[in-house]
């Protein structure tokens, strides 16, 4: 997956609950859930986002409540990719289950500024400023989480694993 | 090479000899937890999986515990949701409206939390149960719905870092001080993917309602488990709530941790975090003057009947400030009818306190006691971020019962030095039979 978009550029330790705040927890309809997307954090953000741009911030991102909306609305409001310094884990795995790709990314806030154009080889863990045309290589995400990645999230991955009887095909879990 | 209690768990349910950090395994998971957020929110990625039926080794708990009562029509279509979801699964442990309380005190008091089991819950502090040396984690919706059909879920084995904490805690602080300490030491994210281990001698001296507030707190710090290796406290607890066997598991002598702190608590002084972070943490008597308009004493940190306790002790036959709104929501429905026997209630009433249904209520700032623009809480709860108790520019101070009662009665923050902890460090088992 090659991945292009302009950069919002956010802090450290941003949270869920100005991700996506509470109020809107009773909510789960998509085009609902992504008007919301940073409300709390950044207003401008819903207004101006476009479909493909690219969001990166500090460390640990997405850290407070387990609220996967904080990453379903992100990803409804048409971000291609996140980069951070650290990302809570509950968001991590929450926006790698609803297909928004998440990469850590050591100094990438030195790479880039707000507006920048990026280029995110997540395949390869390679991320290119276009603007400046400088570069971070990182680990790329575990073969996994890429082929979760590839099908769009973890339902649509799991979905096509399972046999028409309901089943998973494999026999990975083990003693109860 | 050995392994720690985490990665012998994780190796056991996902069918392994052996794991190592950084592996993702799938891993049977022994529980799964719903709350009234969770269970709506779990329909649509079911229904895109396309499984029906839940997996018969699956113990399946549902609980009402975020927006109940109802305080909107949206959250009652959520509960109705929720009830209607346990009842066409056919769950037996459904804990609805008045017959539960918060999730993280219904889980071990019903029963569900038993050590060496993986359990995972729609909610963040689902970390909680590591205080019975079970690995318990924090999941959205998407991942719930992989359980529920599935009875696994894909999971990193997290590296464990181990917390010793030794010496005696003075009689002015508590489990909730030593969990500040250690948001101080480790920030946000210092224990990020992180299993936690607490071990030591004054993890050992605490009760379990003690070793769930640090366990709870743990997830401010980014973990994704703390465990308490089980002991003789954790099966006096367990009897007479589970018949189901368990299997405890400790880390081996020459199990390989990522990372290991000491920290010795004898000198540990009554500690606050300051707005609007939960890391964000002080020594109380170096704050300066605050003064306060809430006072709160509730939620899945400390909302145990050890808190109410201690709380009941030093508020006994005085008065709340009169500009202060004392709100005290015991965290179930046991620890609400234990309080009444042991006049805690009472205590709290004739305060001039308020006392709610158990339920997370303000915590999660859903309703009973949002904060308004400019006013100051103190509160025994685990997040003070920007807007999560009310107002977006209300101010949150997290501190312990002792702080939060003391507070509640000088009308700014203050400790609780010279507070009886009344029954503090009981074990609830030992009146709760
Ligand atoms: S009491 Fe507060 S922190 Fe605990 S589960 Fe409820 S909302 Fe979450």
């Amino acid at each position: 997956m090659i991945l292009k978009g302009r950069v919002w550029r956010y802090g450290d330790n941003v949270d869920t609950d100005v991700l996506y705040p509470s109020k809107y927890l009773v909510t789960f309809d998509l085009s609902e859930v992504g008007k919301h997307a940073l409300e709390g954090l950044d207003p401008e953000f819903s207004r101006e986002v476009k479909a493909g741009d690219i969001i990166v911030a500090g460390r640990n991102f997405g850290c407070g409540s387990a609220r996967e909306q904080a990453a379903t609305a992100i990803k409804a409001a048409g971000v291609s990719v996140m980069l951070a310094e650290s990302f809570s884990r509950t968001f991590y795995r929450n926006a790698i289950n609803v297909g928004l790709p998440v990469l850590v990314v050591p100094g990438i806030g030195k790479l880039c500024a707000k507006g920048d154009l990026l280029e995110v080889r997540l395949e390869e863990g390679r991320i290119r400023n276009l603007g400046s045309g400088s570069e971070l290589q990182v680990a790329p995400l575990p073969d996994f989480v890429l082929q979760i990645l590839a099908k769009g999230g973890a339902i649509p991955y799991y979905r096509e694993r399972m046999a028409p009887h309901g089943r998973v095909q494999d026999k990975t879990t083990g003693v109860r | 090479m050995g392994m720690t209690l985490t990665e012998k768990v994780m190796a056991r349910n996902s069918g392994r000899e052996s794991v190592s950090p950084g592996e993702i395994v799938e891993a049977a998971v022994n529980v799964a937890m719903l709350h009234d957020v969770g269970t709506p929110g779990v329909q649509e990625p079911l229904k895109a999986l396309g499984v029906s039926t839940i997996p018969s080794a699956l113990e399946v708990v549902i609980i009402q515990d975020h927006f109940v009562p109802a305080p909107t029509v949206k959250a009652a279509e959520n509960i109705k949701l929720t009830q209607e979801y346990g009842e066409r699964m056919g769950i037996e442990n459904y804990y609805g409206v008045g017959r539960g309380g918060i999730c993280h005190q219904v889980m071990p008091e019903k029963g569900h939390v038993r050590p060496g089991e993986i359990i995972i819950g729609t909610d963040s502090h689902t970390t909680t149960y590591g205080a019975f040396g079970a690995l318990g984690t924090g999941v959205g919706v998407t991942d719930m719905a992989i359980v529920l059909g599935l009875g696994k879920l894909w999971l990193r084995v997290p590296g464990t870092v181990r917390v010793e904490i030794t010496g005696v805690l003075g009689p002015a602080v508590s489990a909730k001080d030593v969990a500040l300490m250690l948001l101080k030491e480790f920030g946000e994210d210092g224990l990020l993917y992180d299993s936690v281990e607490l071990v030591g001698p004054a993890i050992d001296s605490l009760s379990m309602d003690s070793r769930m507030c640090l366990c709870d707190m743990a997830v401010e710090m980014g973990a994704k488990f703390a465990v308490v290796p089980p002991d003789e406290k954790t099966r006096r607890y367990l009897q007479g709530r589970t018949r189901k066997p368990f299997s405890e598991f400790h880390s081996d002598p020459d199990a390989r941790f990522e990372r290991s702190f000491q920290f010795d608590v004898s000198n540990l002084k009554p500690l606050v975090a300051i707005p609007h972070s939960p890391s964000n943490v002080e020594e109380l008597d170096r704050i300066g003057s605050v003064s306060i308009d809430q006072a709160f004493l509730v939620s899945c940190t400390n909302g145990r009947l050890e808190d109410l306790r201690i709380a009941a002790g030093i508020l006994k036959g005085k008065k709340v400030h009169p500009r202060v709104r004392l709100i005290v929501a015991p965290a179930s429905r046991d620890v609400y009818l234990q309080a009444l026997d042991e006049g805690l209630i009472r205590t709290f009433v004739e305060a001039e306190g308020t006392v709610t249904p158990p339920t997370c209520g303000a915590c999660v700032g859903g309703h009973l006691g949002l904060l308004a623009s400019g006013e100051v809480c103190i509160s025994s709860s685990n997040r003070n971020f920007r807007g999560r108790m009310g107002s977006k520019d209300a101010a949150v101070y997290l501190a312990s019962p002792a702080t939060v009662a003391a507070s509640a009665l000088a009308g700014k923050i203050v400790p609780a030095c010279r507070a009886k902890r009344r029954g503090a460090g009981r074990d609830p088992r030992e009146v709760l039979s």
